[in-house]
């Protein structure tokens, strides 16, 4: 799967200008809210014509104004789970469910019974839309696009209108989704931890622009992205693979690169490659190893970039052997400890601040 | 309570020319709700007032008109007699045409706000599903106005009982053929002694005409727990 965007659009005083491309996998688009992200998934179903610009998938164009192509939003083929469900209070949940098979050209990739089993729906076949959970009708949602054999899965932030728990069950569905069925999903979120756990490839983006897109790696430790990853989220993140665990503690050691992180309630198995998030504000810095102290992580780094400062701290960009951390210091610190680019700390990250929302697999 | 077989005669053409009238109505003012609910387009006020007028004329305005139009020496009419062999002027079909003409605004209005309610990100939830915009219709949008269609031609329905104006006008008041309920009142009220009987069909009007409204009122209840319900 291929996916390329680069469209314009004017609306109102606000004006999008996106351009990106996604090789399959998990996309995220990623941004606070009004940075034009669901106005992009919109464009691709085909519910917002661009002014400008080329969509197209797998080399087929969906859009391109020079070339005069709109295809119709029900030719594209492709599934859209809205973030408030829209499913038809008219119909059953089964109905909901088969609505989008009779219009599927062939016999589709997914089966009734694989979606009700991926999704746990058995239960709810019978029932209309207006008595069930919005846990529930997300998961139908879902079931609904994916029964319609799309090419290309959109989610508009899913579980954005779902409590805590709704949310991990969510997003439990969402990777299974992504491991089992493979089907390539562009996904919009404005929270850092579903990135992290579903990405492959992250687009971020701020009023109407993309300011990055990328690996999710790469994206999340770029200095000048901190503003927009939001400050109290904001930090950077690993690729490691689960290492020995020590069950009696409940903690495993994740290997990278640039060393090990020791992380509570890892839920993956040794081997299985992982992606940890360290928030840049769970990061403390010391000139010298210390000794006897709580925090089992402990990191060789080098300085790479000191930040711009931001009221009273500053986000200190760091090198592990190769892998990207952030520190979020006091002003007051980085003078004190005279930190500067070049200058070897030790980076210090406890391990219950890496909690089961930070890590994802890989 | 028993009916005698003339009052049988009258309520049963009552009936018949009301439902066909109301039946006759849907398709066009379904369409007129659409595109008043929908489209925008230069005009549309004028459309909106035109859709309206019936409510607002004398109904003798429009049974004239009709007349001219559609009767034996109209221009419509003699065309439809001599080539479909459709007849309207004094047939019980006239007055079930005057009776949709009349009842067409009532019907409109409930059809057009049953479509202004409907969610219409469920029907490009729909269509991003595979469904092309005709099998949207049908699918989505018509079961969810479906109460206020009904509502619409309950409401057609209860009107075209009551019609009198255009009805005398356009097709004359001839017993078994085209003189409905409140036009063998009238006649009734016309004569020495018929009081009584004109009271007796008054009474089989309300009877009918009440019924009408509430159903029509639980409809409306249905349709909006209906529109809740999502």
């Amino acid at each position: 799967m291929k996916l390329e965007v680069s469209i314009g659009k004017a609306l109102g005083a606000f004006s999008l200008e996106a351009a990106f491309a996604s090789e399959g996998g998990v996309t995220a688009l990623f941004g606070r809210s009004g940075s034009g992200k669901t106005s992009v998934l919109n464009a691709i179903a085909g519910l917002l014509r661009p002014d400008r610009g080329r969509i197209a998938l797998d080399g087929e164009p969906l859009f391109d104004a020079a070339a005069g192509v709109d295809v119709a939003v029900h030719r594209r083929r492709i599934g859209y789970v809205f973030q408030e469900g829209r499913l038809l209070p008219h119909l059953t949940v089964r109905q909901n469910l088969l609505y989008g098979r009779r219009f599927a050209r062939g016999q589709g990739s997914v089966s009734l019974q694989k979606v009700i089993e991926l999704l746990g729906l058995a239960k709810l076949l019978q029932r209309r839309p207006h008595d069930l959970s919005g846990g529930e009708k997300q998961r139908i949602a879902i079931g609904r696009a994916l029964l319609a054999d799309p090419r290309l899965l959109l989610m508009d932030e899913p579980l954005a209108a779902l409590d805590a728990p709704r949310k991990s069950e969510i997003l439990y569905y969402v990777e299974r989704l992504r491991d089992e069925v493979g089907v390539p999903i562009v996904y919009v979120s404005h929270a850092l931890d579903e990135v992290v756990r579903l990405a492959d490839t992250v687009v971020v983006m701020s009023e109407g622009r993309v300011l990055d897109a990328g690996p999710v790696a790469q994206a999340m430790s770029r200095m000048e992205l901190r503003p927009y990853l939001g400050r109290f989220e904001g930090g950077a993140v690993i690729d490691a693979r689960v290492g020995e665990q020590d069950l009696e503690m409940g903690l495993a050691r994740l290997d990278f690169p640039g060393g090990a992180l020791y992380a509570p309630d890892v839920d993956a198995l040794p081997g299985e490659r992982v992606r940890v998030r360290i928030r840049a504000r769970d990061v403390s810095l010391a000139m010298v190893r210390p000794e006897a102290i709580s925090m089992l992580n402990l990191l060789q780094c080098r300085v790479v970039a000191v930040g711009e400062p931001a009221g009273a701290s500053v986000d200190v960009q760091l090198d592990a052997a190769g892998t990207v951390l952030i520190a979020r210091v006091t002003r007051k610190s980085v003078a004190a400890l005279g930190l500067a680019p070049g200058v070897p700390v030790y980076a210090l990250i406890k391990s219950v601040a890496i909690d089961r929302r930070s890590v994802g697999y890989a | 309570m028993l009916l005698t077989p003339a009052e049988l005669e009258v309520l049963g053409l009552s009936l018949k020319v009301a439902v066909t009238g109301a039946i006759a109505s849907l398709p066009v003012a379904l369409l007129l709700a659409y595109v008043l609910a929908r489209a925008q387009f230069p005009g549309k006020i004028l459309l909106d007032g035109i859709v309206h007028l019936p409510l607002v004329l004398p109904p003798v305005v429009i049974g004239y008109l009709l007349l001219v139009a559609l009767g034996r020496n109209g221009l419509l009419g003699a065309w439809l007699a001599e080539h479909l062999g459709i007849v309207f002027a004094f047939r019980w079909t006239g007055a079930a045409l005057a009776a949709s003409v009349m009842g067409l605004p009532l019907a409109v209005r409930a059809m057009r706000q049953a479509i202004e309610g409907v969610d219409r990100r469920l029907e490009a939830a729909a269509s991003t599903l595979g469904a092309p915009p005709a099998a949207v219709f049908v699918s989505v949008t018509l079961p969810l106005i479906l109460p206020g269609l009904l509502n619409g031609m309950l409401l057609a329905f209860a009107r075209s009982l009551g019609e009198f104006g255009a009805t005398i006008t356009f097709v004359s008041n001839i017993p078994g053929e085209t003189q409905t309920l409140p036009l063998a009142i009238y006649s009734l009220t016309q004569v020495p002694g018929g009081d009584a009987q004109a009271m007796r069909l008054c009474l089989i009007s309300i009877a009918i005409s009440l019924s009408a409204l509430v159903l029509s009122e639980i409809m409306l209840r249905r349709a909006r727990r209906r529109a809740q319900g999502a």
